[in-house]
């Protein structure tokens, strides 16, 4: 391949001969390890569109959380006519639907869903639109449900599998957007019509069958996007020529993936360093300036601010606060030694402070120990001031993953456009635990839920016995969790596939795909183990010889407190259960991951399990993530950190999930010094093998103010499990439970 | 207040509690243990339930050092290390002598926050060889004030600072803002004087004055004579500054 955009670019490596994004990076980015002094306030006109995007925000909220829907028109890559803010003052073109704000329905992921939703918000589906989609046209939840044996429907109506994207989009994929920019369109459908040819075989396998649909899905996808670019006036099927057009052209192909599916998370994947190599070649060539280049990724920015979905309120009760996880992953280094942070990295956090602190896009920096001081201290800077960053190690991730990959979600690192994954939302082992206990059936509704056999009949819980039990009952969950997720993700490819996402992704079969499977209340399971085994617990139980209740008798090591007595326990579940996990079969034959993340659905999983061995009452929200459970660390936050820090990556692939919260008193006395303890922080964390942690530094009584006067911190942005989330759109429970949290202060 | 182990000849000392995460006692990120018992009766004293000798929890020297060299990574990146603090470290002086050429062993630097109300015995004087850094908190350097603030003459503590500057030890000066009490600008400029006699002083920091510390005296059912007391502002501290021209 050859085109004139290309010209100045380093024509080394492969990139030019196929489809090789990271080639392109290597041979053409400038790596940066000075400071942040370059960076340069926003323009005018970025000022001008945020305010009338602040507006926007104020009208939405005051309209109950959405400010407008098309429940007519279901969404699709170019549904829609173009829309614009104010096309004066945007550099970046591009909505969802025709105007801001306006939400789309997505059927194709479950139609009563979306008639929930948009009931929920006041808004009616349009008659037709209901007619075709409860009559004609098939959906990914019909799907799931008529095949949903019993069993499943049994665990998941009573909480033991939660969050299943059974009715909803499952997200977590993330297409390589970058490809759009250096290939434009046209390369990218020649590539995938060869890909079509490979798979013109004698055997005509199911397989095959399946793979020569979806790559017909893809290049039509591929077509779409370019119809939609052209009503923008662009015209996408070549290169991006400059900066502009390279972050235009990006975001058209991020804006059609959220077009067409409403994904738990729509993630943006690994952009910046990628978009500095145009931003460099445009400043060289004199075409562009500084402030002109953060103008640009400003308003690429308040591009990604806006995306939004129509949303259930099941979904809001998991997730709440609205969240798209717009994640874009920064810096982390090359495995050729150099660092892979560029100016770039450093303007996409400054739009923090140029626009001010925002839940999204859901910016993840990949740190190593070895990136430059100046973006340690930029980012730790950010950080105390903005709440706003999560932090994931890249020494840990580079080794399997290279140097080029990106986060879905919260913490799900896969190789940018060689890999995708099943997301599984999330089993809840505290309530496995006290099915173990009960013979299977549940604490509060006193049902048979797991298949009955013998409960536990002693006065007194006795280690052996409970870990036996719990053992089976582990294997039990694991069976019916794979079931689950199997059929979720058949039915998902068949009704509701993201055929723009995988569209820029490589051949099919170079794709690695990951079952991803979680772990809801690791803490309470831990502390619950540690409690049976060293101290006394008694059961209480009710009438019909039910265990209701747990009184404790005595101390107990407690998870979170860097004390390997309880750690090892919660080692030990974790490891189990991938195995556990490892012995079923899994669609697509994906390979089996965990993670330890929540989300904010921790208070949710709480709030559906009873009193647990630990003396945690019935609805009392679990820790978030891998987080202890609120008020049992009492060693200050590196004991939190090095607790967690002894969870084995290795069997938790799919994340380990720490959200830190601290005073700004207790994090050092004065800015230097809060800057260096926070970066010394992070590098100790991460050199003791921890993967994942979001950094808040505020005061208790901030949060306090803001729920009474919410109208006073429209932007004000704290990090929970994973994602960030604008302090005020919490419920009010979640609120309560962020506030209750441990943060960890000196007096 | 240490007991010798006649099995093993360990010595223990008894431990109020742990912070990992201390970045306000020394430079660098500190892992602070909070030495239980303390013989001064200081009415502002925000770890009530540090001063009885004989509560805590006991821990031999090798626990100690095991549950220290966990945050090693942190120590190193940020140049920080361990402070021992209280309670009054000074009062478990063999402990010390145990503990002390152990961590220094390991390579982490020692800090020891402590009123310095000791006379300069050999033990004391080997504690304080073994130690990096002493961060000393002058009560009141106003003696009467001092004798009723925390029931004993500041006579030792003066002492054992100009005894850290004669040895050339580095020490950090703190000095705890009491508004009405502690902040006269007499007493000050009289801290300031003796301040400039000390040649290893590198750094002063005032510490302002709050109740948060309240809440454990009532649960130990004592009174709070601080009652009316103001917690100090930070216009009070900026105030304190400038006399002390810091």
């Amino acid at each position: 391949m050859d085109f004139k955009q290309w010209n100045g670019f380093n024509k080394a490596g492969e990139w030019t001969e196929e489809i090789d994004v990271r080639g392109f990076i290597q041979s053409n980015y400038t790596p940066y390890e000075g400071d942040s002094k370059f960076l340069m306030g926003a323009t005018d006109k970025t000022k001008k569109l945020w305010n009338k995007v602040l507006e926007l925000y104020k009208k939405e909220r005051e309209n109950g959380g959405v400010l407008d829907a098309d429940c007519k028109t279901p969404s699709s890559i170019n549904a829609y006519e173009a829309g614009y803010i104010d096309k004066n003052l945007e550099e970046i073109v591009g909505l969802q639907t025709d105007a801001p704000l306006k939400r789309a329905i997505m059927p194709n992921g479950g139609i009563r869903i979306v008639e929930k939703s948009a009931e929920s918000y006041g808004f009616k589906v349009d008659p037709e639109t209901e007619y075709i989609y409860h009559n004609l046209r098939k959906t990914h939840n019909d799907g799931v449900f008529e095949v949903y044996t019993p069993d499943i429907r049994a665990a998941r109506s009573s909480h033991l599998l939660t969050g299943l994207p059974d009715g909803y989009g499952r997200g977590r994929i993330i297409g390589d957007y970058r490809r759009v920019a250096l290939y434009g369109v046209d390369a990218l459908i020649a590539e995938k019509k060869v890909e079509l040819e490979i798979l013109d075989t004698d055997e005509f396998t199911e397989e095959i069958i399946r793979n020569r649909e979806e790559i017909g899905d893809q290049i039509k996808a591929l077509n779409d996007l370019k119809a939609m670019a052209e009503k923008y006036g662009f015209d996408i099927s070549v290169p991006a020529s400059n900066a502009k057009e390279a972050i235009q052209w990006l975001y058209f192909g991020y804006l059609g993936a959220v077009k067409d599916q409403n994904g738990a998370a729509m993630s943006l994947g690994r952009t910046s360093t990628f978009l500095d190599i145009f931003i460099e070649r445009d400043l060289q060539n004199g075409t562009l300036t500084e402030s002109q280049a953060q103008e640009l990724m400003d308003q690429f920015i308040i591009k990604l601010r806006l995306v939004r979905f129509l949303r259930a309120p099941e979904y809001n009760e998991l997730f709440s606060g609205d969240p798209v996880w717009v994640t874009e992953s920064i810096g982390g280094m090359g495995i050729d030694g150099r660092t892979l942070v560029t100016k770039n990295s450093f303007r996409v956090l400054h739009t923090l402070d140029n626009l001010g602190p925002a839940p999204e896009p859901n910016l993840t920096v990949l740190w190593s120990n070895n990136l430059p001081k100046g973006f340690k201290d930029y980012c730790a800077d950010i950080s105390i001031r903005t709440s706003s960053i999560q932090y994931e190690n890249d020494d840990l991730m580079r080794i399997t993953l290279g140097d080029d990959y990106g986060i879905a979600c919260c913490v799900s690192a896969m190789k940018i456009g060689k890999q995708m994954q099943f997301f599984g939302a999330r089993a809840n082992l505290a309530k496995t635990l006290l099915y173990a206990i009960n013979g299977g059936r549940d604490e509060n509704s006193g049902k048979q839920v797991a298949p009955k056999f013998q409960p536990i009949t002693s006065e007194y819980l006795d280690y052996n016995e409970v870990m036996e039990k719990f053992d089976v009952m582990m294997d039990y969950v694991a069976k019916i969790y794979i079931k689950a997720l199997n059929a979720i993700h058949y039915m998902h490819d068949k009704y509701s596939y993201e055929a723009l996402e995988m569209a820029l992704h490589d051949r099919d079969e170079d794709i690695l795909r990951t079952m991803a499977c979680g772990i809801a209340g690791l803490s309470v399971v831990a502390d619950s183990l540690s409690a049976i085994k060293y101290a006394k617990v008694k059961v209480i139980r009710d009438e019909t010889g039910l265990a209701v209740d747990y009184q404790v008798e005595g101390d107990f090591p407690k998870y979170g407190n860097d004390d390997d007595r309880v750690d090892q326990i919660a080692v030990d579940v974790v490891k189990s259960f991938l195995r556990k996990l490892q012995k079923h079969h899994t669609y697509r034959h994906s390979k089996h991951t965990l993670s330890i993340l929540t989300i904010t659905s921790n208070v949710v999983y709480g709030k559906n399990t009873g009193n647990t061995p630990d003396g945690r009452r019935a609805g009392e929200p679990f820790g978030p993530g891998a987080n202890p459970l609120h008020g049992r660390d009492s060693n200050g936050a590196l004991a939190v950190m090095n607790t967690i820090a002894k969870l084995p990556y290795e069997y938790s692939e799919d994340g380990i999930s720490f959200t830190f919260s601290i005073t700004p008193a207790a994090l050092g006395k004065d800015e230097d010094s809060k800057v260096n303890n926070l970066v010394s922080m992070l590098d100790g964390y991460f050199k003791q093998t921890g993967h994942h942690i979001n950094v808040n530094v505020f005061n208790r009584e901030l949060l306090l103010d803001a729920m009474d006067h919410p109208e006073d911190y429209p932007q004000l942005t704290i990090r929970v499990s994973g994602y960030a989330v604008n302090f005020i759109k919490l419920t009010r429970e979640q609120q309560l439970d962020v506030i209750n949290r441990t943060i960890h202060e000196r007096i | 207040m240490t007991e010798q182990i006649s099995n093993n000849k360990q010595t223990i000392g008894r431990i109020h509690s742990f912070e990992s995460f201390g970045a306000v006692d020394g430079p660098g990120i500190r892992f602070v243990v909070f030495f239980q018992g303390c013989s001064l009766r200081c009415k502002y004293c925000h770890n009530r339930d540090t001063w009885a000798i004989n509560a805590g929890k006991e821990y031999t020297t090798t626990e100690l050092i095991a549950k220290i060299s966990r945050y090693k990574n942190y120590f190193t990146v940020s140049g920080g290390g361990v402070t021992l603090s209280g309670g009054e470290p000074l009062l478990q002086q063999d402990f010390l002598l145990d503990l002390l050429p152990k961590l220094k062993e390991q390579k982490i630097h020692v800090a020891i926050d402590t009123s310095g109300s000791f006379p300069l015995t050999d033990k004391i004087k080997q504690i304080i060889d073994l130690a990096d850094l002493f961060l000393l908190d002058i009560k009141c350097i106003n003696d009467d004030i001092c004798k009723d603030l925390v029931g004993v003459s500041n006579k030792l503590e003066l002492e054992f600072a100009k005894y850290l500057s004669n040895i050339g030890k580095d020490v950090w000066i703190r000095q705890v803002l009491v508004p009405g009490i502690t902040d006269h600008e007499e007493d000050l400029l009289m801290l300031k004087d003796f301040l400039s006699t000390l040649k290893n002083v590198k750094k002063v920091e005032i510490l302002a004055y709050h109740d948060l510390g309240r809440f454990k005296w009532e649960n130990l059912g004592c009174n709070y004579e601080l009652e009316d007391v103001p917690n100090a502002t930070s216009e009070d501290v900026a105030k304190a500054k400038k006399i002390l021209e810091i």
